[in-house]
């Protein structure tokens, strides 16, 4: 396995609603910033990650491409999957040796439309999909078969918040905690806001990671697994593709100091800390997570990017980042992530 | 170029559909559980390893194999395993009115459902509560065949509205005589001389029978009252209180509404006096006398 390390990470100041900005527009300032760091102008291969139907436009992605400088020629690809997955494809392609450097993007503007029900269009067209089964009814089921403690559910969204507070990138969400169902028993405020966001990862192989950052994060593990998608076919108190793919990932193999877990409802973080198996004393989203800044198709890679942020600044020497995609956490992506 | 007139933002309304829709091939599996479902059937497929998927897939998603091409008919009722209520529904979600998703484990199924349940309120779908389809009546093979599920049936209400004729016997007639008059009437038993408002024939306690008519005044004392809170066509209105009031001169309380004060300022002891409807208003029937009020006299002691 060749060794590929994070070497470079960044990503806008999330809003919560459309300043007006272009996809191209969002995605410019964070690829010009990595470049920035890293020197590097050209890139063995470019990947990125978003989902059309945020835009509501088929190959919104292929517009955003004038960010990278396509001319002469690039090595491309595009996942219609959070960028996390766009930065798993850059890992498989730099094992193949024959280039060094890969620059990684996700980007979304879920305040365009109606993200609860754009995302209905993830689920099966025969079974799911014509029932008009949104985003947070799903999540309110996975939450009634789990049924959290109120108090441990409240404590993560507080402390979430506050996280996120301290966070420049992140949205300020008031410290006082709404009260009100938006589908019993999920709360408004167990909720990750609408957010507007792209976010940014360099990778780099062998010895051009030494080169090219102080503390390269690198990558010591990763692996994704999926479920069945119908919701009714599995047990959604538990996550048995985020288990599987931390063992593949090897992240119970040393202390994690560090998680950032891609929850984008509370009762997510407590299912995945059970499925990753995290000791409690693992800091889990010091950024504040989902649930202070949620730019849909760049939280997973925001959640690799801060983890790496932590071994890059010394504070931490192992972390986690993890990213979900599909209902009720069904396709789970864990990195392990060392000095 | 010209300035910029306004800071407006440059909006457009955007709207993504494809015209009829997108249209679909089933396959074999999902194609014969819809066309069950148009039938008004419910069939799940079983797996090489036995167990029943409902709805049916192409594969078992504990293995990755193949299915048999066993179906079998399941439900058509099932029990709840978890429930998410919304209190207010979506343009796209199945009923216009606050409802229940829910995952279903039909009878017979080794896998839940997803669908829709009318459950009333959040209260009303614990995990393992009993739900039944409700079908459409045009069905064409769509998930949607079941408009939704409903709860077992487990209470009934049951209007009951008999109607009857019924005639004052002479007693109450003498008694309703004096309502039209706007006195109260009541009896002293011959024997024990108890005197009992309204009037009548003979004496409860004693079996003695009653004098001529008494006329008693209409004021009298709440020996005790009730305050409540079910409407009632009588009442004025929720709440309202009923009291048994002891006339002055009368042995035995007689029941009647009180009002023209707060429910939470009745008493027992409190002094109150009839008030009646104009003249020209009254029938043969207690409703001459609107409630009874405060007189303002102090407490009488009980
Ligand atoms: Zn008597």
């Amino acid at each position: 396995m060749r060794d590929v390390a994070i070497v470079a990470f960044a990503q806008t100041r999330h809003t919560g609603h459309d300043t007006g900005l272009s996809e191209t527009e969002l995605i410019l300032p964070v690829i010009n910033e990595v470049k920035e760091r890293t020197g590097l102008r050209r890139f063995g291969f470019t990947c990125s990650g978003s989902c059309d139907y945020l835009a509501g436009a088929p190959f919104s992605f292929v517009a955003a491409l004038d960010a990278l400088g396509a001319w002469p020629p690039i090595s491309e690809s595009h996942v219609e999957m959070d960028g996390a997955w766009a930065l798993y494809e850059a890992w498989v392609r730099l094992q193949h040796g024959d280039v060094d450097s890969a620059l990684v993007y996700g980007f979304g503007k879920s305040s365009l439309g109606d993200l609860r029900t754009i995302m209905t269009l993830q689920l099966d067209p025969y079974y799911l999909e014509p029932l008009g089964l949104d985003q947070l009814s799903v999540a309110a089921l996975q939450a009634a078969a789990l049924g959290a403690d109120r108090a441990e559910l409240d404590e993560i969204v507080r402390r979430s918040r506050a996280d996120g507070r301290a966070n420049p990138y992140a949205l300020d969400l008031p410290a006082e905690i709404p009260d009100g169902f938006a589908v019993e028993p999920l709360k408004t405020c167990d909720i990750a806001p609408i957010t507007d966001g792209a976010a940014a990862v360099v990778l780099a192989a062998g010895d051009l990671a030494a080169r090219l950052c102080e503390r390269p994060a690198h990558i010591r593990g990763i692996a994704h697994r999926t479920e069945p998608h119908y919701l009714g076919m599995r047990d959604l108190a538990r996550s048995a593709s985020a288990a599987e793919a931390a063992r593949a990932a090897g992240a119970g193999k040393g202390p994690i100091e560090v998680a950032e877990l891609h929850a984008q409802f509370a009762h997510e973080e407590l299912i995945l800390r059970r499925a990753l198996e995290l000791p409690g004393d693992t800091i889990v989203n010091p950024s504040g997570g989902p649930l202070a800044a949620n730019p849909v198709m760049a939280t997973g890679l925001i959640r690799l990017g801060e983890a790496a942020r932590r071994i890059h600044d010394g504070t931490a020497s192992r972390a986690v980042g993890h990213a979900a995609s599909g209902p009720c956490l069904q396709h789970n992506l864990v990195t392990v992530l060392e000095a | 170029m010209p300035p910029h007139e306004t800071d407006e933002p440059l909006v457009a309304r955007h709207v993504l559909e494809f015209p009829g829709g997108y249209t679909r091939t089933t396959g074999p599996v999902i194609g014969r559980f819809l066309t069950e479902l148009r039938a008004g059937r419910v069939v799940g497929v079983r797996t090489a390893e036995g167990r029943v998927l409902v709805p049916p897939l192409e594969y078992d998603p504990a293995t990755g194999d193949a299915v048999t091409d066993e179906y079998v008919e399941v439900g058509p009722a099932g029990a709840v395993t978890a429930a998410a209520w919304v209190p207010e529904p979506r343009a796209g979600h199945p009923l216009d009115r606050p409802f229940a998703w829910a995952l279903i484990r039909l009878d017979g199924a080794d896998t839940a459902l997803v669908h829709a349940v009318d459950a009333g309120n959040p209260k009303a779908l614990r995990p393992g509560t009993r739900v039944w389809p409700v079908w459409r009546q045009n069905r064409t093979g769509h998930i949607t065949d079941i408009s939704h599920f409903a709860p077992e049936v487990t209470r009934i209400v049951s209007p009951v509205r008999p109607e009857y004729r019924i005639q004052a016997g002479g007693a109450l007639r003498v008694f309703l005589d004096g309502v039209r008059r706007g006195v109260f009437l009541g009896g002293r038993c011959a024997t024990c001389a108890k005197v009992y408002v309204p009037y009548r024939a003979s004496c409860p306690e004693c079996g003695g029978a009653m004098e001529e008519p008494v006329e008693l005044p209409d004021t009298g004392t709440i020996t005790t009252f009730a305050i409540n809170n079910l409407p009632d066509p009588r009442a004025p209105e929720v709440p309202f209180v009923s009291a048994y009031i002891l006339l002055d001169g009368a042995d035995i309380p007689m029941i009647a509404l009180v009002g023209g004060v707060p429910a939470h300022e009745v008493r027992q002891g409190m002094r109150v006096r009839a008030e009646w409807l104009p003249e020209s208003e009254r029938t043969l029937s207690m409703a001459n006398v609107r409630w009874f009020t405060p007189t303002g006299e102090p407490d009488a002691e009980l």
